[in-house]
């Protein structure tokens, strides 16, 4: 099989292993392709697509801007900010809009978790989900998991930690589902405060214990502390950011207590000093910037992918 | 299904024996690289290699190009094709390069792959080499420069070659339909 069984990339929920596959052995083809004189192939050039961000994004809407220039296509980006959305336009009308345009395929991040599957079940058109609340991140997962196996080889057996706030992180859920589809070994680390309840029902187990996880884990993924979406709750889930970076923070001390080297990740942007400190985001056992470059060859080879069955 | 030998494994060491001879008759290889279309053509370029080099003595660059992503027929076709490797460790820039497919047929391919062959840089010249070339079949003008051997088909047949990686030999089938 050389297709995917999706229309639509929603989530990670939904794609099997073979799809995973699939788009592992066109993103390292495209890795290649990135790292030529010229960086660019011809593949989507009669192809329109639309980048919706009615979130604020710096990294993924770069990375999906220069996949899809890379793969030459024509973009058009959108931000809410300066849109008619806030002249009370609905979801469905704006993208109808656009797509009367005669836009291909929408990239969509959106603040409410489910955006992207309502927009895929009520207009014609191949839907990309680049966020949707706290719901799911599918192409972080992807580029994550992709690069830990760039570095590890395969993913089966391997003892994966993901440590901070679970409970706003649309990454976390995406990089569970995408994990354990791959055979790896999920635990997720916190305070009580930021893991949500019945987690474990996704597979994996749960710690509070920073140094025994780290003692655990081959791969330590480390979650930004998502201090926007605590303060436009007005509830705080820790006392202070310097508590937090006490107990859950990587530091250098922490991992030089460790028998085995482990590889650390971080799907940006960083807090300096709370979640990660610098001397420790800045040393060889990161791959922050390995995930970046790796974001790029893995969003072409899902827009080529799912453009080709069209 | 009916099917006919064009070329047996005999055949194939002396076609390669003659094509390797006639790219040297062209070339000193100082200044020329292969460049196999992936992938029975950057098979079949690695096996010209090793005779070239066993000839004259020195090392000579042969490259795999992958042309998926370079194709004319993305989203026109019903399978999606899987990209293969594309291994171009030397610059060819101002280099002359021998392109090397297994069948020639609509162009196409060898369309595609000019067009990824340029992303490696600007090269001196281009010249083709193909096993068979299935004349009277061209969709762009497309000419090889090198032959293994030239057959008439009709469009709906379908010229297989068919490759044993361990004794590296080859054989040319034709087919009137496309095989599974």
């Amino acid at each position: 099989m050389n297709k995917l069984s999706v229309r639509h990339l929603i989530g990670i929920r939904g794609l099997c292993e073979n799809d995973i596959e699939l788009i592992f052995q066109a993103a390292k083809e495209f890795k290649e392709v990135i790292n030529r004189p010229i960086k660019k192939v011809p593949s989507l050039r009669d192809l329109t697509i639309a980048n919706l961000f009615f979130e604020n994004s710096t990294r993924t809407r770069l990375s999906f801007e220069l996949a899809q220039k890379r793969l030459s296509a024509d973009v058009v980006s959108f931000s809410a900010g300066s849109s008619s959305v806030k002249k009370g336009e609905t979801l469905v009308d704006t993208v109808n809009n656009i797509l009367a345009m005669k836009v291909d395929l929408v990239v969509m991040r959106h603040p409410h978790p489910g955006a992207p599957q309502f927009l895929a079940n009520k207009v014609d058109t191949i839907i990309v989900n680049a966020g949707d609340g706290t719901h799911e991140h599918p192409t972080q997962a992807l580029l994550d998991a992709f690069s830990l196996q760039e570095k590890l080889g395969t993913l089966v057996n391997k003892n994966i930690a993901i440590i901070g706030d679970i409970r706003h992180s649309r990454v976390a859920i995406s990089n569970i589902l995408c994990l354990k589809l791959l055979g790896a070994n999920v635990r997720v680390c916190g305070p009580k405060t930021l893991i949500p309840k019945h987690i474990q029902s996704m597979g994996v187990t749960v710690s509070h214990n920073l140094d025994e996880t780290l003692a655990w884990c081959d791969v330590a993924n480390m979650l930004r502390i998502q201090q926007e979406r605590q303060e436009s709750q007005g509830v705080s889930y820790f006392p202070s950011l310097r508590e937090y970076a006490s107990s859950f923070g990587l530091n250098k001390a922490r991992l030089d207590k460790l028998d085995n080297e482990i590889v650390i990740m971080h799907p940006g942007p960083i807090n300096r000093g709370v979640e990660i400190t610098s001397d420790v985001a800045d040393s060889q056992h990161a791959i922050i910037l390995d995930q970046v470059e790796n974001g790029v060859a893995v969003r072409m080879a899902v827009l080529y992918l799912l453009a080709s069955m069209q | 299904m009916v099917s006919q030998i064009l070329m047996d494994e005999a055949q194939f060491e002396r076609v390669i024996d003659r094509l390797t001879h006639q790219l040297l008759e062209h070339h000193d290889f100082s200044n020329t690289d292969l460049v196999g279309l992936q992938p029975r053509g950057y098979w079949f370029a690695q096996i010209i290699q090793q005779r070239l080099q066993a000839i004259l003595g020195k090392p000579i660059f042969c490259g795999g190009l992958d042309v998926t992503f370079h194709r004319d027929d993305f989203r026109r076709r019903e399978n999606p094709i899987s990209p293969s490797l594309t291994e171009m460790p030397f610059l060819i820039e101002g280099r002359h390069v021998i392109m090397i497919d297994d069948v020639l047929f609509t162009g196409r391919t060898i369309r595609a792959g000019l067009d990824a062959l340029l992303a490696h840089g600007r090269p001196s010249s281009v010249q083709l080499l193909v096993l068979v070339d299935r004349r009277f079949q061209r969709e762009l003008p497309i000419e090889p420069q090198f032959i293994g051997k030239s057959i008439d088909s009709i469009d709906y047949q379908y010229v297989k070659v068919i490759c044993d990686e361990t004794s590296e030999s080859c054989r040319v089938m034709l087919f009137n339909e496309k095989p599974a």
